[in-house]
């Protein structure tokens, strides 16, 4: 094997695990051939790919209704999620009576309200992104709280002793010190929405509404079509991995000038 | 605290600059935190125009309380703060301070750093170029201007901080320990040009130190204080040379002044001890 590639970090950091991925697909196809396990309990990775051509239409038709969802949950606890955090950092009484209730929204099963929520919202779209945000939105608060909040002292005492009024320490010292804090939110939320999004999905469809990828999922259950099954599990998989990593992008484009973490 | 703007007394000690106007005046000035610890002892200090004072003392003395309440960062517990009317400027304040870090913005490149505090007062940017170039060609970062502080080393990165601060263009400068964190090669060269830059401008400057060697290098007064109560315990002008560089390092006047400033601080700490037994 060639010695200077495994040396270069960043091949390694492409290859080492695709190599591993490889490896696990190739034993899992191996074991189905082998033990002549039939397709219905465990299908063979070739039956999961044949089925996602076979079925792509209807599977990426599904795909977009879940995107949907995931993005208009996401952008809506981003906006709320840094408003919120901007009320509680500016008045102590708002955070304290406040956060509780935040704290409350999050511990919250989202399977447990879902129901209600279809039930008392009528469009049913609108419900599943009202779950999904419930969902996005606690990473978000609390991290830009923590960011607005982690300022370094030398630099609020600098800004006091040239008389920064309030709105100059908020624009020019609070909310960049927030941003890294804020980034970081924004990755653990995306996952979050499509979680949010595909649970939202599973209790709507129960109802027989929308056709998302979670109800592709159900109804593959019913009909013991697991290769649908898996080859939708693989997709939503794929979404979730798109989505961390333009938020990682994201975050390095922001902050890959200055800030520790994303320095490589 | 207050700010009176009435004509000062001068202050109890004899210096070469004594016949100047006061420029800050400290009467009695106490600090007791809310937990107990009392911080500073009944401190009368006043610093004139153009002197380079230094506050020197162990960790504890409240010589950084003391600078910290010049800045009006801090209120004392009891007694009485004048400053000399800030001249009134419509581009900001007419004092700066260092911090003992450089405490730079790290998303900010060096020279939106220097030119923080006159965006801050609202300096057009048409006015604050020119003299963010002139700051930073004073402490030797011309050429750095379009580098994040990371990209600089610890010496590098204070004088960017000392930069900011005279692109305030300030009457007086405070500085707290700002080369403490510094190797001592890096803070002698430091010493070297700032001093060399006060004595240039004829800026009024209070640094806090715990070196004796810089207190003595740089002075003009060295105001000596002790801890547990933090208090002011002597009060030492430095009559050395106008322009010092490292000849004067090695000159047996400033192992002289070296020696008295340690005098007074073993006296304290005895004193100290035996209060203890």
């Amino acid at each position: 094997m060639n010695t200077a590639i495994l040396r270069s970090p960043a091949a390694v950091r492409v290859s080492a695990p695709l190599a591993l991925g490889v490896l696990m697909l190739a034993v899992w196809q191996l074991l189905c051939e082998l033990l002549d396990v039939p397709v219905f309990l465990v299908p063979a990775p070739s039956d999961i790919v044949a089925t996602l051509v076979a079925d792509w239409n209807l599977l990426v038709s599904s795909l977009m209704v879940t995107l949907k969802i995931t993005f208009l949950a996401f952008c809506l606890a981003v906006v709320l999620g840094v408003a919120a955090a901007f009320l509680f950092v500016q008045s102590r009484l708002m955070e304290v009576s406040l956060f509780p209730y935040a704290i409350v929204l999050q511990v919250t099963p989202i399977v447990a309200i879902a129901p209600l929520i279809i039930i008392w919202v009528k469009n049913p779209t609108f419900a599943m992104v009202i779950c999904a945000t419930l969902v996005a939105l606690f990473p978000i608060i609390s991290n830009t709280i923590l960011g607005l909040r982690s300022v370094n002292p030398g630099l609020l005492n600098l800004f006091r002793l040239n008389r920064a009024n309030r709105w100059q320490v908020l624009r020019r010292l609070r909310i960049p010190s927030a941003l890294p804090y804020f980034f970081g939110g924004l990755r653990i939320s995306s996952g979050l929405a499509l979680i949010g999004a595909v649970v939202a999905e599973f209790v709507a469809g129960t109802g027989g509404t929308s056709s998302g990828l979670a109800y592709q999922i159900l109804q593959a259950g019913f009909q013991l079509n697991i290769p649908r099954l898996f080859a939708a599990l693989v997709l939503i998989t794929f979404t979730g991995i798109l989505l961390f990593t333009v938020m990682a992008m994201l975050s390095k484009w922001a902050l890959g000038g200055w800030h520790e973490s994303e320095m490589s | 605290m207050k700010r009176e703007l009435e004509m000062m007394m001068p202050g109890p000690h004899a210096g070469p600059l004594c016949g100047r106007e006061v420029v800050i005046q400290a009467q009695g000035v106490e600090k007791t935190y809310p937990n107990g610890t009392h911080a500073l002892d009944r401190a009368d200090v006043a610093i004139r125009k153009g002197e380079f004072v230094s506050l020197l003392g162990p960790s504890g003395c409240g010589k950084s309380t003391l600078l910290k309440m010049f800045a009006g960062l801090e209120q004392p517990s009891s007694g009485t703060i004048a400053m000399q009317a800030e001249a009134e400027r419509s581009d900001g304040r007419d004092m700066a301070m260092v911090f003992q870090e450089a405490t730079l913005m790290p998303w900010a490149r060096v020279t939106e750093n220097v030119r923080l505090p006159l965006d801050l007062a609202h300096v057009p940017r048409s006015q604050s170029q020119p003299r963010i170039d002139e700051a930073l060609e004073m402490v030797g970062l011309s050429q750095f201007g379009n580098c994040y502080p990371r990209e600089l080393s610890g010496g590098m990165q204070m004088r960017a901080s000392i930069a900011r601060a005279l692109a305030v263009r300030p009457s007086v400068l405070l500085m707290d320990e700002p080369f403490g964190a510094l190797d001592e090669f890096t803070r002698n060269r430091l010493d070297t040009d700032l001093h060399r830059l006060w004595e240039q401008r004829g800026f009024t400057v209070v640094f806090v130190t715990h070196s004796i060697y810089e207190a003595v290098f740089l002075s003009s007064r060295v105001v000596v204080m002790a801890a547990r109560p933090g208090r002011v315990i002597a009060d030492v002008a430095i009559d050395g040379p106008a322009q010092r560089g490292d000849d004067f390092r090695v000159s047996s006047e400033f192992i002289d002044y070296c020696r008295v400033l340690s005098e007074h601080l073993v006296r304290a700490n005895r004193g100290e001890r035996e209060a203890v037994h």
